[in-house]
């Protein structure tokens, strides 16, 4: 489209907003995103100060959320730093819930409203709806009743059970909240009403479940003799928040549903962190094309462009890894680069690419981008698309450092040769299979002392840090007896063991 | 659909329970810090919030992690010049070819978590062990007191607040302004008919017809401005000003003999802190005098009065002769407030008690506001106590009290605060 500088629907070139301006900017951002054809959940834009935006950060970005000291440890540290003028806020916090909530910033000029419009209400909104993982673990229609059903049970357990109490079980269910989140199965969906309905019958029929497990009827001698005792569980469990739910022998009612909510919030954030590069990739590539396309209409300036330009620079830079700025890769600039990269292979295939990617050189890129957000996550999204042109200009490398290896080794490097191996292991980086630990609960003793053993699974001989033991008690707290920690090598032979005795006299 | 909401003027400090439960989970940690700040601080400057250090070991939120070791392959951005197969040493400590987020979260460095207290809850926390009631909390912490004061007239303001006079008088003047041309063309036209009429003019003469349809028109006109208008409307306007007060001199005067030794000076510090956070309340300006004495007195700047360390024997006489002195030269002339708070161990050379009860009872007591006297021991009391428990018969304005831990120090001051009008 020609551009025309006197197009009438034109936004003022100024940078103060008014409510009238962001309407008319979201609405020309909608007209563009739907030409584009960005499905989204409908929008709730929300006008907030600074502090309100402190509030925010520190809740995980939730609207709502239950009270606890590490919300306002990381309160103290992000205002100390916000007031020092360490660092700024972040310009947008977007709520994957229907309606998406994004909150935009009073600060923040009429530049910065838009580019977080376009960036948040319908990158990161579209990104939600869309993408596989999120369909299938969280549920935008029942988040936010969700957090007021925890908020209110716990605010209620405190008043009941004392402040204390229940401080010390979140500690407990925080430590493990990384373990609080099945892999493979799927959840039910399930709104508040529903929940508070059901939560009462789960309380009293997992007690009577639990109390079964351990049932002691005095049996004779020499028919236990005979008896094959059971495993338990039959089959290792990943889920160690489910699985103390369920099982940990001590735990009141009220205790359980603790251990549910947090683990249900720990699901519910599993897809986010699976998909970092993704999200933030897809957002950044539309707000930059929806933000260009305004400007060949006419509808936004050249001070408006300059100003935005300038935003999207530094969020999409990418220091190398000799500057005293890298910590590690920038997701911003790696996702956004792959996005566009896949929009220049339709576009504009090189052989190279038509031999690298045969299915989309070519193609329409809006509907091979879509397919990509929608059907991946950061691990196989970059084995899949990552292409020779991006690694080289990314110039990545690959560094081997084997502690049994004096020296650190260049395995490989952005040619011919390591195309393939650097993509790979570019992918491994992003398996969050691989960055955490495999702990999985293994066996509870069940006919003697109910000790329950964990079993970590070594990963390329990575040890385990120095917080083990540290979380070992919390875990030893939640399920009120003996727990072990055995760490085994690929082969299944334990090499090392760590302990929790949990002190008979201090049960609680 | 989409909504704009906005959300400015709602649920400001939503955080503000999850810092209370953090001070909370916190608060042994936080009262070593303000404890040591008290000590670190003037006492003038004991009124401001104040940075706290906790370890970050013990805030630390354990999770399970990979430490460094084994084999860990990671790809970095921004090669220059390396080539497979390349080998180079491990950098040390971090640097260079960084290995990023790959979860050595374990190596974080081990400062401390540093926030700030604001002043309320620095105030809290040093109020705790002093166990004031809490009315007198309030009134220690409540910001400077504001009286509301007149201050002319404003255009804009609430309908209680509508000042009836300057508003008539107001649209009274506007009305002459407004209707000034009008009022005087009426005046001509009147004249000119009345000449007119008087020179025998036919009532039906076009002229007189014109001038009466004038003057009807103009009449009109001026019955048209309004009595009043809402711009004539003026209000009362009233500012807030900070409520005037005086000034107040406060006499700090302790026995730093050998056997006053730290915890006892600390004790008597956060006894002279409670004396000028109220002195605060009450005075806009305050001097602090800091008078020391062993045999002989002095006066010294308050880091001397705290810290230096002095020996030998105790006689208090010289002390009050200085104050005395004090007074006399400079805060006599009846402007000052003197307030007077004296911490000592009791001990005192036996012939010094009565002259001290002498000086007291004659000269000192008519002079000030209020003696404050208190004897950090835990021993049975001797002869100074017994001296000065016969100031009392004589003057109200006295309190004395033994105390061992700084919660006793408040009953010294009960009746200074029981006079405080609020």
């Amino acid at each position: 489209m020609p551009r025309d500088p006197k197009n009438p629907r034109a936004l003022p070139e100024q940078s103060e907003w008014t409510f009238d301006l962001i309407e008319h900017a979201h609405e020309e951002i909608r007209r563009v995103a739907r030409k584009f054809g960005l499905d989204t959940y409908p929008n709730q834009l929300e006008i907030i100060t600074a502090e309100q935006m402190m509030d925010a950060y520190t809740s995980v970005g939730m609207p709502v959320s239950y009270n606890h000291w590490s919300f306002g440890k990381h309160f103290l540290s992000t205002e100390k730093s916000y007031k020092r003028g360490q660092m700024g806020l972040a310009y947008e916090i977007v709520i994957n819930s229907n309606p998406c909530i994004a909150y935009l910033m009073e600060e923040n000029s009429l530049t910065m409203q838009a580019l977080v419009i376009a960036h948040a209400a319908y990158g990161h909104n579209s990104f939600f709806k869309g993408n596989y993982l999120f369909r299938t673990w969280t549920d935008a229609d029942a988040i936010v009743d969700y957090m007021v059903f925890a908020k209110n049970y716990i605010a209620e357990c405190e008043q009941r059970h004392g402040i204390d109490a229940v401080e010390l079980l979140l500690d407990s269910c925080h430590a493990l909240q990384n373990y609080g989140v099945d892999r493979y199965k799927r959840p039910a969906k399930l709104s508040m009403a529903q929940e508070n309905a059901r939560q009462k019958e789960r309380e009293e029929y997992a007690q009577s479940q639990v109390n079964a497990l351990w049932r002691t009827v005095p049996r004779r001698d020499e028919e236990e003799a005979n008896i094959v005792i059971p495993r338990f569980p039959p089959e290792p469990e990943e889920n160690l928040l489910y699985f103390i739910e369920k099982y940990a022998p001590l735990l009141e009612p009220w205790q359980r549903e603790m251990v549910r909510i947090t683990r249900k919030i720990s699901q519910y954030f599993y897809p986010q962190r699976q998909t970092q590069v993704m999200n933030e990739g897809w957002a950044t590539f539309w707000h930059y094309t929806i933000l260009q396309e305004l400007y060949k209409e006419g509808i936004v300036g050249d001070g408006f462009m300059m100003e935005f330009l300038q935003s999207h620079t530094n969020v999409v830079y990418q220091p190398p890894a000799t500057s005293q700025y890298y910590s590690g890769i920038n997701p911003y600039a790696l996702g956004f680069a792959m996005m566009s990269d896949i929009r220049r292979i339709c576009e504009n295939p090189t052989p190279e690419d038509r031999d690298w990617f045969p299915n989309i050189a070519g193609t329409d890129w809006r509907a091979a981008l879509d397919f990509a957000m929608r059907n991946f996550k950061d691990e196989s999204f970059i084995a899949q698309y990552l292409s020779p042109k991006l690694i080289r200009d990314f110039h990545f490398f690959a560094v081997l450092d084997d502690d049994k290896n004096e020296k650190l080794t260049i395995s490989a490097i952005h040619d011919e040769r390591g195309y393939r191996y650097v993509r790979q292991q570019l992918a491994e980086q992003y398996n969050l299979g691989n960055r955490e630990p495999n702990i999985q609960v293994w066996q509870v003793n069940t006919r003697d002392d109910r000790a329950l053993t964990l079993r970590h699974t070594q990963f390329q001989r990575r040890p385990l840090n120095q917080h083990a033991q540290e979380v070992l008690k919390h875990v030893a707290r939640l399920w009120g007896f003996d727990v072990h920690l055995d760490t085994v090598d690929p082969d299944g032979n334990v090499i090392s063991s760590l302990e929790c005795k949990r002190e008979k006299r201090n049960r609680n | 659909m989409t909504y704009l909401i906005d959300r400015r003027l709602q649920g400001k400090n939503k955080s503000a329970i999850n810092r209370e439960r953090f001070l909370r989970r916190y608060k042994s940690q936080i009262k070593d810090a303000v404890g040591r700040a008290i000590k670190g601080r003037s006492i003038t400057d004991i009124e401001s919030g104040e940075k706290v250090s906790i370890p970050v070991k013990d805030v630390n939120e354990p999770n399970f992690g990979h430490a460094h070791g084994g084999v860990w392959e990671t790809i970095n951005p921004g090669n220059k010049e390396y080539q497979k197969g390349d080998q180079f040493n491990r950098p040390k400590g971090g640097g260079g070819s960084g290995r990023g987020k790959a979860g050595n979260s374990d190596q974080t460095n081990e400062d401390d978590f540093i926030f700030e207290l604001s002043r309320e809850e620095f105030m809290n926390y040093f109020f705790e062990d002093l166990e004031l009631p809490n009315m007198v909390k309030t009134q220690l912490t409540a910001t400077t007191e504001f009286k509301n004061q007149r201050a002319g007239y404003n255009m804009s303001g609430t309908p209680s607040n509508i000042h009836v006079l300057r508003s008539l008088r107001g649209a009274l003047g506007r009305r002459i302004a407004v209707g000034g041309s009008s009022r005087k063309a009426v005046l001509h036209a009147e004249r000119e008919l009345i000449e007119l009429l008087e020179e025998g003019v036919a009532l039906d003469d076009p002229r007189v017809l014109e001038l009466k349809h004038l003057i009807h028109h103009l009449h009109t006109k001026l019955l048209a401005i309004p009595f009043i208008d809402p711009f004539d409307l003026r209000y009362s306007n009233r500012v807030k000003v900070p409520k005037p007060m005086t000034q107040a001199v406060m006499f700090c005067i302790m026995d730093v003999s050998g056997s006053m030794d730290e915890s006892r000076k600390d004790t008597a510090k956060r006894f002279f802190i409670l004396l000028y956070l109220f002195l605060k309340r009450a005075y806009d300006k305050i001097e602090v005098v800091f008078i020391r004495h062993h045999t002989a007195a002095a006066e010294v700047d308050e880091n001397e009065f705290f810290h230096s360390r002095e020996s030998g024997g105790t006689v208090v006489s010289s002390a009050l002769h200085l104050l005395n002195k004090i007074i006399a030269e400079r805060f006599g002339s009846g402007e000052w407030n003197s307030y007077v708070a004296q911490a000592s161990d009791g001990d005192n050379w036996d012939n010094d008690s009565v002259l001290c009860k002498q000086l007291l009872i004659n000269t000192i007591m008519p002079r000030v506001q209020y003696y404050t006297y208190v004897e950090i021991t835990d021993g049975p009391p001797q002869n100074l106590w017994e001296q000065y428990a016969e100031v009392t018969d004589h003057h109200t304005n006295f309190a004395m009290q033994k105390i061992v831990t700084p919660a006793d120090i408040y009953p010294v001051f009960r009746e200074l605060f029981k006079k405080q009008p609020k």
